[in-house]
């Protein structure tokens, strides 16, 4: 099997959208791409409205990826399961691809019996183990967020230091939104450690309007042009309704 | 939420609940819930071959890699690292229309933990670790790493008390990233290394168990990570005692098992000897100090006796002669 890269935007939001595009309709659009979107809502104490419990499940949903709502102490658990999960999501879709080559019709991997699901799941694992990942990871610093930042910066250390004891390389990049230009703004270019984040985090502002579809849009020029294991399967799409409910 | 109202109907299956395997045809009738992991929840039930625990979960995935490391564990003959493995299948949930993933293991009957611990006695915390350093031993040599070790996944069996290991979510291949993990043993939280599954790792979580034993709670990570263990090892009587094998544990010096379980064992030994062998020869020299004493006033009476033997045989001879003139 060829190995190529994972592609994951890991959106960390509180609530709802106000501003531009549909954010679910871009994240069908991040899909399209091979790129997977995961949505992770941080609550205070307080309840997330419906209509921000919906968006957050939509946007997964669309986007072929995993969501969780927690509150801001079990950031760091979440942000790696989340990750995870999407991760072995993902190969787990091309692996089934390559069983309907091998085997023909619509077998996928619940199809077998038990006793061969073994044997397919040693190898989604080997792959997960080895596979390079980019992650983009998109913060929503608008109100609310500003208190529960330096939660979401140690959930990104730990997310790093579990990634990184990885045998695959990984790539990480930070961009936030609102920017202060823009409706995002780059605060870590790719590089294969988080920890630089370190220098940069203090410095951001909090702003009113909350762009999370053009902040997605635009998070997509920047992943870096290359082949994606994910375009390989977007013909998949019922196995992926059915796993990221 | 999908996913919860799941979770929460698998959890809540009613007590005579029959489950019907789709590939193996195989019938278990649910008893009650026993616990729930992050994957599923396992059930005490009902088989034609007796109690047996099953465990369920809409995530086939981790079902499958759990089955996995289960599988390999029955190769290993002659020492139970885990539940052993009696059947895998697929039951259609007729309430979510959904297919859930099952497997069926061996029924391990015991107390957890940290209440035996509550019942027994703190003298026992040593004496079980011991036990679990020689599975962690075996378990390492066949080339895992257990990962998730907590006192949750510890069972304390039979009538000589022996620790089983339960819930193989976690066991990863060495080398690799460690699959789950729980904030409070991981030495990753604690900025105390990687999250490389190595022997290490869980060596690690193993002092973390001691200080849960020790302190029946739990706590945050507050600063630096080592300097705040450190305190907590010296504030605990039972702790302090192990100190230097602990440090060891949490600076990841030992690179095998049995190395930790040897000094462990020599502190203990040297601890509870130390103290014996002290009192026993003051004990023993109190006693030989009386002994001579009275052996002195033994020899000083025989001195007496036949002083005033040899003084009445002298009175009695000048008397004898007296008469005799």
């Amino acid at each position: 099997m060829r190995k190529g890269t994972l592609k994951q935007i890991l959106l960390i939001t509180d609530g709802c959208s106000n501003h531009g595009e549909d954010p679910v309709a871009m994240a069908a659009l991040a899909k399209e791409q091979g790129i997977t979107v995961n949505v992770i809502g941080v609550l205070d104490q307080d309840t997330i409205d419906e209509s921000g419990l919906r968006e957050i499940e939509g946007i997964a949903m669309s986007g072929g990826g995993v969501s969780q709502v927690v509150y801001a102490k079990q950031l760091s658990q979440t942000v790696q399961m989340v990750t995870r999960k999407a991760m072995t999501q993902t190969l787990q879709g091309v692996v089934n691809r390559e069983l309907k080559q091998i085997l023909g019709s619509d077998v996928t991997m619940e199809d077998l019996p038990p006793e061969k699901r073994g044997e397919v799941m040693e190898v989604v694992d080997e792959l997960g183990e080895t596979v390079e990942l980019e992650i983009l990871i998109l913060i929503d610093t608008s109100g609310s967020m500003k208190t529960k930042l330096p939660t979401v910066k140690e959930a990104l250390f730990d997310l790093s230091l579990s990634l990184n004891a990885r045998t695959g390389d990984n790539h990480f990049a930070v961009f936030v939104f609102p920017g202060k230009r823009g409706d995002v703004e780059k605060v870590l270019d790719w590089t294969p450690k988080l920890e630089a984040l370190s220098t940069v985090f203090p410095k951001l502002t909090s702003g009113g309007l909350t762009p999370t579809g053009p902040a997605l849009r635009e998070a997509l020029t920047y992943f870096r042009k290359k082949r994606s294991l994910r375009s390989l399967i977007s013909s998949d799409e019922q196995y992926f309704e059915e796993s990221s409910m | 939420m999908m996913n919860n109202i799941l979770k929460n109907h698998l959890c809540k299956l009613p007590s005579g609940y029959i489950i019907v395997g789709k590939w193996h045809k195989h019938s278990y009738k649910m008893i009650k819930p026993l616990g729930k992991g992050a994957n599923g929840v396992v059930y005490l039930a009902e088989s034609p071959k007796g109690l047996v625990a099953v465990k369920l979960s809409d995530n086939s995935t981790a079902i499958t890699s759990e089955v996995n490391v289960l599988k390999h564990f029955s190769k290993v003959q002659g020492v139970a690292l885990g539940p052993s493995l009696l059947d895998v299948d697929d039951w259609f949930d007729p309430y979510s229309k959904k297919v859930v993933c099952f497997y069926v293991m061996e029924y391990i009957k015991g107390e957890d933990f940290l209440s035996f611990i509550q019942k027994r006695g703190k003298e026992w915390i040593v004496i079980l670790i011991l036990q679990l350093l020689s599975d962690l031993e075996k378990l390492h040599q066949e080339g895992w790493v257990f990962g998730d070790l907590k006192p949750e996944n510890l069972l304390v069996v039979g009538q000589a008390p022996k620790i089983r290991l339960l819930d193989v979510g976690g066991t990863t291949l060495k080398g690799r990233a460690i699959k789950e993990f729980t904030e409070f043993y991981d030495r990753g939280y604690w900025g105390m290394g990687s999250r490389k599954a190595e022997p290490s790792y869980d060596l690690f979580s193993v002092v973390m168990i001691m200080m849960n034993a020790c302190y029946l709670k739990r706590f945050e990570k507050k600063g630096s990570g080592r300097e705040q263990l450190m305190k907590m090892i010296d504030a605990d009587e039972t702790l302090r005692k192990y100190r230097k094998v602990l440090i060891r544990a949490i600076d990841g010096k030992y690179e095998h098992a049995r190395e930790m379980r040897q000094e462990l064992m020599a502190v203990m030994i040297d601890k509870s000897s130390s103290t014996k062998t002290k009192s026993r020869s003051n004990q023993s020299r109190k006693g030989s100090v009386r002994k001579r004493y009275r052996k002195r006033k033994k020899r000083s009476g025989v001195l007496e006796t036949a002083l005033i033997v040899m003084f009445l045989l002298f009175m009695y001879v000048m008397y004898l002669y007296g008469e005799l003139l």
